[in-house]
């Protein structure tokens, strides 16, 4: 069966999806120190929604609730949700145009490279409100696509980017950032919880200012890629077979990687490193649905969402009233799957 | 149709030095020579898989330099030397794919597309594989979906590189039985790069022997074919006679 012919199939298994993903950000915004009800959970966003709000009545609801809800809880799960879908789907493309299954922005140090470009304005430019986040977030983009451009061309060897150069640069380049990013934090001790907690991984600081800044470049990038699915598809076939079908191979790549990289840089300045997402979600989903990118990106979007919700939400209520880093979470998940990936190569799954 | 002029090209060292070639419309030409001759780069160089100047080679009068790479697809396709396909597309897909470059970016494929696809695969005997995954097929079925994917690409020239080395022989016969087929009922230009001189023979009508970088000589096999070009170029005795039942030149190394 083609792409086409299953395409209603596919649509509906996307809505179903869809609304796993609802009731997965209700039962999250459900767990927490203050005792909210599902019940309760799901009346109080109602109440938000424009049309349904005039049916639903909240009087009777604590006004303590309805604000750890709004205010706390909620921002939090839709930063995890786009940050869990942006770090997805830039996994799945990044291993369409390096053709290579173990490309993914933490194991390639791109992650890393934000972290550094975000942990040198937090600690030298302070903050400035709004201003502030946009300057973080420039400079992640900065480091980002630095680190991007370095791997890339550490590792090729003639035209190609083989798998064992890519890896080798990207991490050891990983290993570097890192470090400077530790020399950072301790040379700065009033700030190195805030650095720890960002190095790591976490959305204890997510109010709505970042998701507005989310919503305002990861949605419109996750577009922009999933049109050029079908040019991803082809890039698997080989660059000669890709360029004798019209696809403009260098042209492809640099437009998939600077979207890419300003996915990740927007990503990583309002949480942190989170690793392994997006080596995870895309080949979870690709031993499923196949390697047709028409249905592994948007796939990718919604799992790596369901994902990264469930994993805060573990973070934050494992052991309360303090929280771990959301990546240590992501990692536990992660590493099993990335040794397997690595024994299992037989298999090929990509 | 195809007019090389003056082509030179090296990587390190020179590969290709000062060609001369004009391919005409409809024919099927065959390009031969030894290992290291430079007939793959001078494929590659037709295709634009590698970069070329400008006023070296054009297509219909233009310049290869100044087309587009959208705009060649709809007039070239290309099948390569790897057909390897790592990835569990399935048949159907990977045929499919040669209709990219007539799809716009907001679309997916048609009816037509998929009629196209089909008769591709009907001409191709793949069609019984289309379901069936790419990276599970023998060497010599995924090299006949590969065929498939570029008459689904429905263009006027088809490049081939060494299409048939890997194949055993009724298979070989087989591929290029579809090739000829389609030279002759579509009218397509064929320019294949091959190793076998009989089968060379057999389906061209015109060949190019080549000999470290340059055109040695280009004309009908009968002209090509002489024990003093092949001793030249190969550095091998041979005998030549005419195939018995086809009456085409007939190449024996002794």
């Amino acid at each position: 069966m083609t792409y086409l012919q299953k395409k209603g199939y596919y649509k509906r298994f996307f809505m179903a999806g869809v609304f796993i993903l609802l009731l997965v950000v209700i039962g999250a915004a459900n767990f927490g120190v203050a005792d909210i009800s599902f019940k309760q959970t799901a009346m109080i966003m109602m109440s938000k929604i424009p049309i349904i709000s005039t049916l639903i009545n909240v009087h009777d609801i604590k006004a303590t609730s309805i604000i750890i809800l709004l205010q706390l809880r909620l921002p939090r799960i839709i930063l995890a949700c786009l940050v869990g879908a942006a770090l997805s789907v830039v996994g799945a493309s990044f291993q369409g145009i390096f053709k290579n299954p173990m490309a993914d922005p933490f194991v390639l140090g791109v992650s890393s490279g934000a972290a550094l470009g975000a942990s040198i304005t937090m600690v030298f430019l302070k903050e400035i409100e709004f201003l502030g986040l946009s300057i973080i977030a420039f400079n992640a983009f900065l480091g980002a696509i630095i680190t991007t451009f370095l791997v890339y061309n550490i590792a090729r060897v003639g035209r190609k980017v083989p798998t064992t150069t890519l890896l080798l640069a990207g991490i050891s380049l990983n290993y570097l950032l890192s470090s400077i990013i530790s020399l950072i934090m301790t040379f700065n001790r009033e700030q190195i919880e805030r650095i720890i907690m960002w190095t790591m991984g976490s959305f204890s600081t997510g109010s709505w200012k970042e998701v507005y800044l989310l919503v305002l470049i990861v949605l419109p990038c996750i577009v922009l890629i999933t049109l050029f699915a079908r040019d991803l598809n082809i890039m698997l076939l080989g660059e000669e077979n890709a360029r004798s079908l019209g696809v403009n191979v260098e042209g492809l790549k640099k437009y998939i990687l600077v979207i890419s990289t300003v996915m990740i840089a927007a990503v990583v300045s309002v949480s942190g490193i989170i690793g392994f997402v997006g080596l995870i979600i895309p080949h979870g989903v690709r031993m499923i649905t196949g390697p047709d990118n028409r249905k592994v990106i948007p796939f990718s979007a919604i799992t790596g969402a369901i994902f990264l919700i469930i994993c805060d939400t573990i973070a934050r209520s494992i052991v309360p009233p303090s929280e771990i880093p959301v990546g240590i979470i992501t990692s536990i998940f992660g590493v099993p799957f990335f040794i397997y990936l690595l024994y299992n190569t037989k298999k090929k799954v990509f | 149709m195809i007019k090389i002029k003056n082509l030179s090209f090296s990587y390190d060292e020179e590969v290709l030095n000062n060609i001369n070639i004009n391919f005409e419309k409809g024919k099927f030409y065959t390009i031969l020579g030894p290992n290291g001759s430079g007939k793959t780069t001078l494929l590659r160089l037709i295709s634009k898989s590698l970069n070329v100047n400008k006023e070296e080679i054009f297509i219909e009068g233009k310049d290869l330099f100044t087309i587009k790479s959208k705009l060649l697809s709809k007039k070239m396709a290309m099948v390569p030397q790897s057909t390897e396909i790592e990835f569990d597309f399935s048949v159907e897909d990977i045929v499919l794919m040669g209709r990219t470059p007539h799809i716009p970016r907001f679309c997916s494929e048609s009816e037509e597309d998929f009629s196209i696809a089909k008769a591709a695969m009907e001409m191709t005997n793949t069609l019984k594989l289309k379901d069936k995954k790419i990276n599970q097929l023998s060497g010599g079925e995924r090299q006949r979906v590969i065929v498939a994917r570029a008459i689904c690409q429905d263009t006027e020239i088809i490049l081939l590189d060494e299409p048939i080395s890997h194949l055993d022989i009724h298979h070989q016969i087989e591929i290029m039985n579809e090739i000829k087929q389609l030279n002759e009922n579509k009218n397509i230009t064929i320019i294949a790069v091959l190793h076998d001189l009989n089968i060379a023979a057999a389906y061209s009508d015109s060949m190019i022997l080549m000999n470290k970088g340059h055109v040695h000589s280009f004309g009908t096999p009968e002209k090509i074919l002489n024990e003093k070009a092949i001793e030249e170029v190969y550095g091998l005795q041979v005998y030549i006679t005419k195939n018995p039942k086809t009456n085409k030149t007939f190449v024996m190394p002794f």
